[in-house]
């Protein structure tokens, strides 16, 4: 196990506390099965997610800015967020602290006035769920604890935008063998495919779900999100795996929309990499929040076999 | 290929032809696989055109890395850093038409011919989306905030 990660500060972030509950269960409950700890940032607010950013980005990275500064005075020099907007806007800051004056002279200045200490730049390093177990287990960590496995499920794997993209925050990325894609990412892929999934070509796995607008332009997501349900069925996919609270209820959604306005019924399940890698640990589907689905995933579970 | 341009005068004409291609038989597919892979990359491409003609531009003629849906990407995006939403799927068109131009396996052929189609239904889809809402791709993929515009907003806040 690479010791760096065994025991990270944990940013769940809002979604994780709301809609996507079932993500943060799962993802500790996975941490628990594979000897990983967690520890929650004390008073951690929000990213700046969206709304913040809309108004004023540099608001924005001071929010971030503060949850790593209150990482780095917990002791940590990691922190991990298993939500790709989260991971995003935390990543973002570290790169506008790094490059730009003026980033660094709001936070300065809004951290003086709220009283807590100033984040510095490279202080603490940002990782995501997936990182977290590819680099501290990997696949070998994930065979070691697998019981009956994910075999006979095909598994299209949807990784979003704001996990790669803009690739200049990034810049542990496309670091050659070894390190993760952003043109193709594939840590999901590989810690599936080691819990004994199928993968299969994709090649939509980090297309547009029309994201931010999902409410306000909803038959453009729609449309785009049926592109993506109806491309993994095409490709002979069981299950979409997600690994964003945003894209994934926004697949769930879209799909019931894409009913509901355009007729155009998927069968398509859809479920966090977590809640399947924790089935594949033997891990209650209860206690990984399968109920909490939009998505029904249990007849296949069980016509598989793997529930 | 130029007919092809011709025939799309614009998206709804390309998502049909894509759905015919789509609704083709296995046989018919594979016997015309080397026609229809140019065919799609050429459909990939005015999508582009679409984007660069409705923003005031002239479609490049140049190609980047020997292909001319990688210098009209490329060329859509310059100030416009939120269509790099659409980058991988331009690059993933190129990597499935190699696939079939260069394979000699029917069942890889068949198999990009079916990805490719999809791959640039995306493409299109994104960018007539991102004709009539602009903000598509803002906030995610060029991590810009949505109503940028909104300058009394933020000064408010900066003076808080």
């Amino acid at each position: 196990m690479n010791k760096k990660f065994d025991k990270v500060a944990y940013y769940p972030g809002c979604a994780l506390e709301g809609t996507a509950q079932s993500y943060d269960r799962s993802t500790k409950a996975i941490g628990d099965k594979l000897g990983l700890k967690t520890v929650e940032l004390e008073n951690w607010n929000c990213c700046g997610a969206m709304e913040v950013k809309n108004i004023d980005p540099k608001l924005q990275t001071y929010l971030s800015a503060r949850n790593l500064s209150i990482a780095q005075d917990m002791g940590f020099d990691k922190v991990m967020a298993p939500c790709n907007g989260c991971y995003h806007n935390l990543k973002k800051a570290e790169y506008d602290l790094k490059n730009d004056e003026g980033s660094r002279e709001v936070v300065e200045r809004l951290s003086g006035k709220a009283g807590h200490t100033t984040y510095e730049a490279g202080k603490v390093e940002t990782i995501h769920a997936l990182d977290w177990i590819k680099d501290s287990v990997g696949e070998e960590g994930i065979r070691d604890k697998v019981r009956d496995g994910l075999k006979g499920l095909k598994i299209a794997n949807y990784y979003g935008c704001m996990y790669t993209r803009p690739r200049h925050i990034f810049p542990e990325k496309d670091q050659g063998e070894g390190s993760e894609s952003t043109h193709k990412p594939h840590y999901m892929d590989d810690l599936l495919a080691a819990a004994g999934a199928e993968n299969v070509e994709y090649p939509l796995k980090t297309a547009c779900c029309g994201g931010a607008h999902t409410l306000s332009d909803s038959d453009t997501s729609t449309r785009l999100v049926l592109n993506l349900l109806q491309g993994a069925q095409a490709c002979g996919a069981d299950v979409i795996a997600t690994e964003c609270p945003t894209c994934h209820t926004g697949l769930e959604m879209h799909q019931v929309r894409a009913e509901k306005v355009f007729g155009k019924k998927t069968s398509v399940k859809i479920l966090y990499f977590t809640q399947l890698l924790g089935l594949a640990m033997g891990v209650s589907p209860r206690k990984l929040g399968l109920q909490e689905n939009f998505s029904d995933a249990m007849p296949l579970l069980k016509e598989k076999g793997i529930i | 290929m130029n007919d092809v341009k011709e025939k799309i005068r614009n998206f709804d004409d390309l998502l049909t032809r894509l759905d015919e291609i789509e609704e083709l038989d296995e046989e018919t597919l594979l016997a015309r696989a080397r026609d229809l892979a140019p065919e799609l990359l050429r459909l990939g491409e005015i999508t582009l055109h679409f984007w660069i003609i409705a923003r005031g531009g002239v479609p490049t003629k140049a190609k980047k890395e020997g292909f001319s849906i990688l210098a009209l990407h490329r060329q859509g995006a310059k100030g416009e850093p939120s269509f790099n939403a659409c980058r991988e799927s331009c690059r993933e068109t190129v990597y499935q038409y190699n696939v079939i131009m260069q394979g000699d396996d029917d069942g890889q052929i068949l198999r990009s011919l079916r990805l490719l189609v999809m791959v640039v239904r995306h493409l299109a889809l994104f960018i007539s989306g991102k004709l009539q809402v602009a903000g598509l791709g803002d906030f995610c993929c060029a991590s810009k905030p949505i109503r940028q515009k909104d300058k009394d907003m933020s000064e408010m806040v900066r003076q808080a």
